[in-house]
This record gives C-alpha cells, sequence and structure tokens, in this order.
C-alpha cells in the first residue's frame, strides 16, 4: 500500500483539524491514507463534555426571579449577571483550548462546522449555552438524525428560535422555518422548491408544545399542543414536532443540502461548482442518505478519496478567525495568560464563538477578508509571538450583555510559547535547508524564489534562525489558507 | 525617484504602485483601461455628492431624542424618565428634540436637518446583532443576506467602470470594517485616520509582502495578495492627499467628534470617496436611562454640529447628506430600572445637503401599539432607495433587491 506523501499529511491535518505540528507530521508518516484517516477517527472517539469553570452558574432569567422575590438587591444582581456573561467567556475560550489539544482535533473541527450549521446565539444563559455547545460537540462524528433532534431540542436553539412563543392558536413559525431552510432541506437553487410556506406554517403547529423549563431541560408541553390534522409534504396526520423531524430526514434533499455544506466547508469553498464535482456530491449524497446519515462515514469517504489531495483542492480555504487562532496556538503549543485577548482576535475578525451573527451562520470564505481583516491577520503573529503593541480596537456591539467581552486589557497580549517543541523537529536540518523545511510545515505550498529571499532578507542570522523564519511565514497570505 | 515627483508625473500611479509586483500591475493596468475607455478618471458619484452615515450602536431610545412632547401617554408611560414638555427644544407643535440636541435645533431652524418618524420594517427583531444586520444588509426580517447595502452600492458603482484600485470610493472611520460596507466584488477601506493606517502598511514585512510574486496557485492567493496590494496603495494614495488637509474647525474632543473631523479633512483633501461611515456606540440603555443617553446625545449633537459647520465653511454643505440611524428604537413603556427595553420603529436623521427641511410625517401614535411597541409606517429601504437614487444617482432596486418608495425629501 502506498504511504501518504508528507504533502498530503500537511493537507489532510489542516482540513480534518487545525494543522499538524512538526511532531505530529513525522509520527503520523509511514502509514497510507486509509490507515492514517483511520487514526484520526480514532483519536476523535472519545468525547468530554466542557464544564463551566467555577461550578454553577444562575442564568439571567432565574437572577431576576431572585430579585422579585427578594432574594437579591439590585447590586448582587448587576454582579451575578456579571459573572453570567463571563461565564459564557469561559466557555467560548475553554472550546478553542479543546481544539487547540493534543486530542479529538476533527470532533472539534467537525463541531466547528456544525456551530455554523446549527447557529445559535443568546446571551446571559451560560447554562443553556453550555448544554447546546456539548450536544454538537457529542454528535459532530455521529448520526446526523440524531444530531438535529437532539440540538431543535436544546433549550438554547428553542430560545433562540422563538419556539418558547410557539403556541396553539398563536404559531411562531421562526423554528419551522430555519429547519427547513437552513438546518436540512435548503432552498431549491433550481426545479421545484424544496418546501412551500404552507408546509412551513402546518410544521409550524407541529412543533408546539416544543419547549423547555426554567432549569433548562427539554418538556413537551401537551396543553400548549396543537393536536389538530396537519398537512406537511402532502400528507395528513395529527403530527407532532418528532414527526416533522422524521420527514425532513426521510427527505433526500437534506442529504444532499447537507453533504454540499459539507463538501465546501472540508474540500473547496470556490464558488463554482463544476460538473465532476456536481457529480461527486450527488454520489456522496446518495451514500450518506443510504447509511441514515452517518456523518463519519461520509467524512471518511471524503478524505480518504484521491480528489481531496488534487492541487485544486490544496489551499482552497481561507482560515475562519477560530481555525487561524486554534491552528497558530497549535502548532507552536502557544497559552495565552488572560481570555480576553482571545476574544479580541475573534471580535477583530469576525468569528466569535457561541455568538455568530444569525441563524445562517458565518458566511465564510472571502467574506472573512477586507483590507483591515487582512492587515490585522498578518500582524498576529507579532502580537502573538512578540506581544507587540496592538493599535486596533474591535467595534462595539452597543449591547449591554457583552460588556465584558469589551472590557480593557483585551490587546494586551502575554502568551507562552513552546519554541523549544517546535524547533526541536528541526534540530537535525541543516541551516540552508529550514525554510523549506518548516515551510512544508505551514504553509499549502512550497515556497516561491521570491518568498525565499525575502525570508533571507528579513532574518538576517539571527540567534533563533527556526523561530524568526515560521513567525515571518504565519505573516505571509498563503498562511491564511490551509 | 521621490514619491511627489513621482505622483506629480502620473495620473493614475502612487507610491503604492511601486511596490506592487509586475502581475499585480495587471490588475490596475486592466482597471486603467477600462477606466480609460469609459473617461471615468475620478471615481465620484454620477451626481458628485457624498453620503455619511454616522450609526448609533445599542437602540436609541427614539421618543426621549424626538420627544412627543404633548402627548400623554408618553408622560403616563414614562414617569421616571420622561423629558418634560418645558424642557425640550421644540420643532413643531408635537415633537421636539431631547435638551442635549442644541446644536441639531440650530441646523433646523437653519433648514437642514429632516426628522423621519416610525421608521422600521415588518416582523421586527430585538435582538441588537439581528436587527442590527437587517439595517446593514438592508434584508427582509427572514433574509440573510451577506453583503452590506453600501457593498452593493459600491459593486454596481465599479462594474464596468473599476475607477481606479487605489481610490476608495467608501471609507469607513474605524478600525474593523461594518458588514454594511462590504459588497460581493468591492469592499470600502477601514481607516481611524490615514496616517495610521500608511503607517500600518509600511512595516519591513507587509511592504516586502506586498512588493512578493505569489505563486498562482490558486483564486484565494491572488485574491489575497491583490487585496493586500490595493490596501497598501489606498493607504498611501489616502495618507498622501490628506496630509496637507488640515480643517478650521474645532471638533469636540471626544470620539465622536475625532472620527468626523476625519471624515471632514478626507471630504476636503479631495479624494473622491463618496461614502462615509462612522458609528457610535453605548445606547443599550436598560439602566438610568436620561443620564447616559443625554451624554452620547450631547456627543452626538456637538460632533454633528462641528461637523456641518465645517461643511458650510469649506463651502461643501450642498454637497454632503449626513444620515443617523439606529438598529431599533425602544418599548414604549419604560422598565423598573428607569430605562428601557429593546423595541421597534425609530426615528431617522438627515442632516446637510439640499432642499428645504422639516419634520417628515406625525410622530408615533401611541394609542395603537403592538404589545407596547411602535408600528412602523416608513420602511428604511425607503430611505436607502432616496439616498440611493435621488441623492448618489444610482440604481436603488438593483442594489436593495425590491422597489421601495422614495421620500422626495433630498
Amino acid at each position: 500500500m502506498q504511504r501518504i506523501r508528507p504533502a498530503q499529511l500537511r493537507h489532510l491535518y489542516s482540513r480534518a483539524g487545525f494543522g499538524a505540528t512538526p511532531a505530529q507530521l513525522e509520527q503520523a508518516g509511514g502509514h497510507s491514507v486509509r490507515a492514517t484517516v483511520k487514526s484520526l477517527f480514532a483519536d476523535s472517539q472519545a468525547f468530554t463534555p466542557l464544564e463551566l469553570a467555577g461550578g454553577e452558574v444562575v442564568d439571567k432569567g432565574e437572577l431576576k426571579q431572585m430579585m422579585r422575590a427578594g432574594q437579591l438587591d439590585r447590586l448582587e444582581l448587576k454582579a451575578k449577571i456579571k459573572e453570567a456573561a463571563l461565564a459564557q467567556r469561559g466557555l467560548n475560550v475553554a472550546w478553542i483550548d479543546q481544539m487547540v489539544g493534543q486530542k479529538g482535533a476533527l470532533r472539534e473541527k467537525m463541531a466547528l462546522f456544525w456551530h455554523g450549521h446549527f447557529a445559535c446565539r443568546i446571551n446571559q444563559k451560560p447554562g443553556f449555552v453550555l448544554d447546546y455547545l456539548n450536544v454538537i460537540r457529542q454528535h459532530a462524528l455521529g448520526n446526523f438524525g440524531e444530531l438535529l433532534l437532539a440540538v431543535s431540542k436544546t433549550p438554547a436553539m428553542l430560545q433562540f428560535l422563538n419556539n418558547q412563543q410557539n403556541r396553539k392558536n398563536a404559531p411562531n413559525e421562526n423554528f419551522a422555518r430555519e429547519v427547513m431552510e437552513l438546518f436540512t432541506l435548503g432552498k431549491a437553487v433550481s426545479g421545484p422548491p424544496h418546501y412551500t410556506e404552507r408546509d412551513v406554517k402546518e410544521a409550524a403547529r407541529a412543533f408546539t408544545g416544543w419547549q423547555f423549563t426554567p432549569e433548562g431541560q427539554f418538556i413537551f408541553r401537551e396543553k400548549v399542543h396543537d393536536d389538530g390534522e396537519k398537512t406537511i409534504f402532502g400528507h395528513t396526520g395529527p403530527y407532532r414536532g418528532d414527526d416533522v423531524i422524521a420527514m425532513l430526514l426521510k427527505n433526500p434533499n437534506t442529504a444532499r443540502h447537507i453533504t454540499t455544506k459539507l463538501y465546501r466547508a472540508f474540500v473547496n469553498e470556490t464558488a463554482d461548482l463544476d460538473r465532476t464535482e456536481q457529480q461527486r456530491i450527488d454520489k456522496l449524497a446518495d451514500q450518506f442518505y443510504a447509511s441514515n446519515y452517518d456523518i463519519s462515514e461520509l467524512m471518511e469517504s471524503i478524505f480518504t478519496a484521491d480528489w481531496f489531495y488534487d492541487d485544486r483542492n490544496v489551499g482552497a480555504h481561507i482560515k475562519s478567525p477560530v481555525e487561524l487562532l486554534a491552528g497558530i496556538r497549535h502548532l507552536v503549543g502557544v497559552t495565552f495568560s488572560e481570555p480576553q485577548p482571545q476574544v479580541f482576535i475573534q471580535r477583530t475578525l469576525g468569528q466569535l464563538l457561541l455568538y455568530p451573527p444569525n441563524v445562517a451562520g458565518w458566511p465564510g470564505g472571502r467574506n472573512w477578508i477586507d483590507s483591515s481583516s487582512l492587515l490585522f491577520r498578518m500582524k498576529l503573529p507579532d502580537y502573538v509571538f512578540k506581544n507587540a503593541n496592538v493599535a486596533v480596537r474591535a467595534k462595539e456591539d452597543g449591547d449591554v450583555n457583552v460588556q465584558p467581552f469589551e472590557r480593557k486589557g483585551a490587546n494586551k497580549f502575554t502568551t507562552q510559547v513552546d519554541w523549544a517543541g517546535f524547533e526541536q523537529a528541526f534540530a537535525q536540518t541543516p541551516s540552508a535547508q529550514l525554510p523549506d523545511a518548516i515551510a512544508a510545515c505551514l504553509l499549502p505550498w512550497p515556497l516561491t524564489p521570491d518568498q525565499r529571499n525575502l525570508l533571507t532578507k528579513t532574518n538576517p542570522s539571527s540567534a533563533n534562525p527556526i523561530r524568526q523564519l515560521a513567525t515571518t511565514m504565519m505573516s505571509f497570505p498563503e498562511f491564511q489558507l490551509c | 525617484m521621490k514619491r511627489r515627483h513621482f505622483l506629480q508625473q502620473s495620473a493614475f500611479a502612487t507610491a503604492g504602485t511601486m511596490l506592487i509586483p509586475s502581475f499585480l500591475k495587471a490588475f490596475e493596468t486592466q482597471a486603467k483601461g477600462l477606466a480609460g475607455a469609459t473617461g471615468a478618471l475620478t471615481g465620484s458619484s454620477p451626481t458628485g455628492k457624498i453620503l455619511v452615515v454616522v450609526q448609533l450602536s445599542g437602540g436609541n431610545d427614539g421618543l426621549n431624542t424626538v420627544v412627543p412632547y404633548r402627548n400623554d401617554i408618553y408622560y403616563r408611560e414614562r414617569p421616571g424618565i420622561a423629558i418634560k414638555p418645558d424642557k425640550v427644544l421644540t420643532l413643531n407643535d408635537e415633537v421636539g428634540l431631547n435638551p442635549a440636541l442644541a446644536p441639531l435645533r440650530a441646523l433646523y431652524d437653519d433648514g437642514l436637518l429632516t426628522v423621519i418618524n416610525n421608521v422600521g420594517y415588518p416582523n421586527p427583531d430585538r435582538s441588537h446583532f439581528r436587527s442590527m444586520d437587517i439595517w446593514q444588509t438592508a434584508s427582509n426580517s427572514d433574509q440573510y443576506l451577506q453583503t452590506g447595502w453600501v457593498g452593493r452600492y459600491l459593486d454596481a458603482a465599479c462594474a464596468g467602470q473599476p475607477g481606479v484600485a487605489n481610490r476608495p470610493k467608501a471609507i469607513e472611520v474605524d478600525d474593523t470594517l461594518s458588514l454594511s460596507m462590504k459588497g460581493r466584488g468591492q469592499n470600502a477601506l477601514a481607516l481611524i485616520d490615514p496616517k495610521k493606517l500608511f503607517n500600518q502598511t509600511r512595516g519591513n514585512l507587509v511592504e516586502t509582502l506586498a512588493a512578493a510574486k505569489p505563486d498562482p496557485h490558486h483564486g484565494d492567493v491572488a485574491y489575497l495578495y491583490k487585496t493586500l496590494a490595493e490596501t497598501t496603495s489606498s493607504a498611501a494614495y489616502v495618507y498622501d492627499k490628506t496630509k496637507v488637509a488640515k480643517t478650521q474647525t474645532t471638533y469636540p474632543a471626544h470620539e465622536l467628534g475625532n472620527r468626523l473631523k476625519t471624515v471632514s479633512e478626507l471630504i476636503q483633501s479631495g479624494v473622491e470617496t463618496q461614502v462615509y461611515y462612522v458609528s457610535i456606540g453605548g445606547f443599550d440603555t436598560h439602566i438610568n436611562q436620561p443620564g447616559q443617553q443625554e451624554r452620547l446625545l450631547k456627543q452626538y449633537g456637538e460632533a454633528v454640529g462641528a461637523f456641518m459647520q465645517d461643511m458650510k465653511a469649506s463651502g461643501r454643505m450642498q454637497d454632503v447628506l449626513l444620515m443617523t440611524f439606529s438598529e431599533f428604537g425602544r418599548r414604549v413603556k419604560q422598565n423598573a430600572s428607569n430605562g428601557t427595553d429593546h423595541g421597534t420603529a425609530n426615528n431617522v436623521f438627515l442632516l446637510g445637503g439640499m432642499g428645504n427641511r422639516k419634520v417628515f410625517n406625525p410622530a408615533p401614535t401611541l394609542t395603537d401599539l403592538d404589545e407596547g411597541d411602535l408600528r412602523y409606517s416608513v420602511d428604511f429601504r425607503s430611505i436607502y432607495a432616496t439616498l440611493l437614487h435621488d441623492w448618489l444617482g444610482t440604481n436603488d432596486a438593483a442594489i436593495l433587491g425590491q422597489k421601495f418608495d422614495r421620500l422626495g425629501v433630498v
């Protein structure tokens, strides 16, 4: 069996995770593509739920009740609300730590995709957010149908899409619409529509009664449920929410929509898919459907396919801000002393985890790049490695609930970097070959002659050539791609 | 060759151009060719007009900004925070301005302020982020767009007439770029001040990279290098133009004042930018609203007052129109903390430009509320359509994706 080539290995690790350290590239080499991919799945087998640091934090609704009951005064309430916001910030950073860690990168990469797909944004409810986050992480590589049902029943999603207000005789269509348009069927690009307004309206009636308790438990409330007949996708019956989810999964358009989205996120995000790619996606979608939505099987097919490693697909993905941050941290073992700078980076570059812009998630691709975000990305290695002064400020949201994210000190980076670990892998590399060897780890393509000149000029015989070279290369526009 | 000398020699080139690798020059050459062919050497709008957008983030309380000072319901619902009739700066026998907005009252007297009441959209969203998203993309409330309305204006303005790559048609005075300013193919330039951006593009590494030749493996690589080259050359162009443009007007020494001063200097420098965008935050007044909102409105009033005076002094008043909006207004009834919670419709200000300014439409009806919230009567996209068509002279429906009634106010 043919061994995986180093360039393939680098590509695989950058897509199925957040990049490979030089040590990982060395250790993982020597096996076939299939065996290497298998080992990535094995490495992500275990699921460990994230927890709230500092234990129980009370959500805002409960706090207001406590205040009304006289159990809290105004100052205590204010302090508690701040605590809740900080707890959500803690979750944000804890998740990034998880991505950066030595194990389970594929699971977290998939969970990041599902976070954009099942985008959900709520304030002041750290308990709900934790529950939602663990659901997408737990099912990230499991069964899509189970993931869909579980995430749809999280209090976070029910609140975000107003299903608590969806009652018999007073339907709220928000959840029913988004579950069709974004989570499953998608809008038809051509041909007949995948669903009608009537389907949305009737499905909304079926979802009445899907609520959550103040303690954050899903509950089906019979008395607000509309138990009348509904006609959805041409079928009539006294349907409930679970029935609608089952119908959506039965529709092959769901498999196609999800597969297309996964293909764009993991293989190639270029706007126009050619005929070959369309056929490839059709085949994958059929397989996904036939497997009853086995996410791991689909992803394994993608990562082991020859075309996954085609030149056309290498470097065809612009790293999202979180992928960039987690990647830098992973590659050279960076830890931040404070959570705030990591939140600052996400805010400045436009991807704050747990706060997607809307239910459609982050648009991604070239939308990440404009004049200011590109300059900031290119300066980021200086900020992270050299703790250089940050001269940029993130925009204010205007929302008092996220004020803890805007606190001073956001742009004071203090980091520890494990350069020794990174440098060790190049200990035997002759200095003339260092630029190419480091590039093979950090960049999607070999250095151009211009780049090699540049590296020689900007890094004149320094005491720490490896870290100098790596820092410079991480400022290259090519480092923004994977 | 010295930069200034070089600039004098070429109508198109700037310092940045010298740093751009040859393959990237192709972009510029192409741009120049097209621009030359259509004779569109400058990037100014067809009407030569300039739009300045001031965004109030957080949901400014419209009812305490434009006060219905003769409405009993207003006083009944807001016992702790209503503005007393004798404090209000009256505009007509129905509404008046918050006392912190004295400079706007003066502008109104000069016929330079239009107040549009009840601005909103169907099925309003009360989340800050989502409602701002809707305002910035000009979407329906159940629609998710990835481009902003000014961004799409840039796309349209540049279609078939790319102008010169380094002359930004829209500038946001900020460190980061808002979604409103991002188009499909064109983005605005974000800068706090021209010198700071110029310095950011001058580091050894950035300069060298802007001049490096990428291996054209993939479209995205070319896109990144193109963005970098354009940023570098735009920064140099704008910095060079504004070096001498210093305004004579005194601006208040706070953030909004500084940013509008920058806008003024950019306008006076002769850069061909058509749209400027500035934001001020802090309007999310759930608790103890009066002091907080007055402080912010005072800053807003001072800064805008100085800006308008500056435009008048420099003879640009007729060319410059300033619009102010917030993502939503607040509920009619105050809350238990002397604050207000998220609401719906709100007022929009138009300042400067030409024409006879006024209170455009009646104040909100407080007797006919939608579960305690105002019902909108003017879609915010009608205002955008008016600005796009009547002010910037472009096809509003193509940019907004729908036809909206224009208001005939500019």
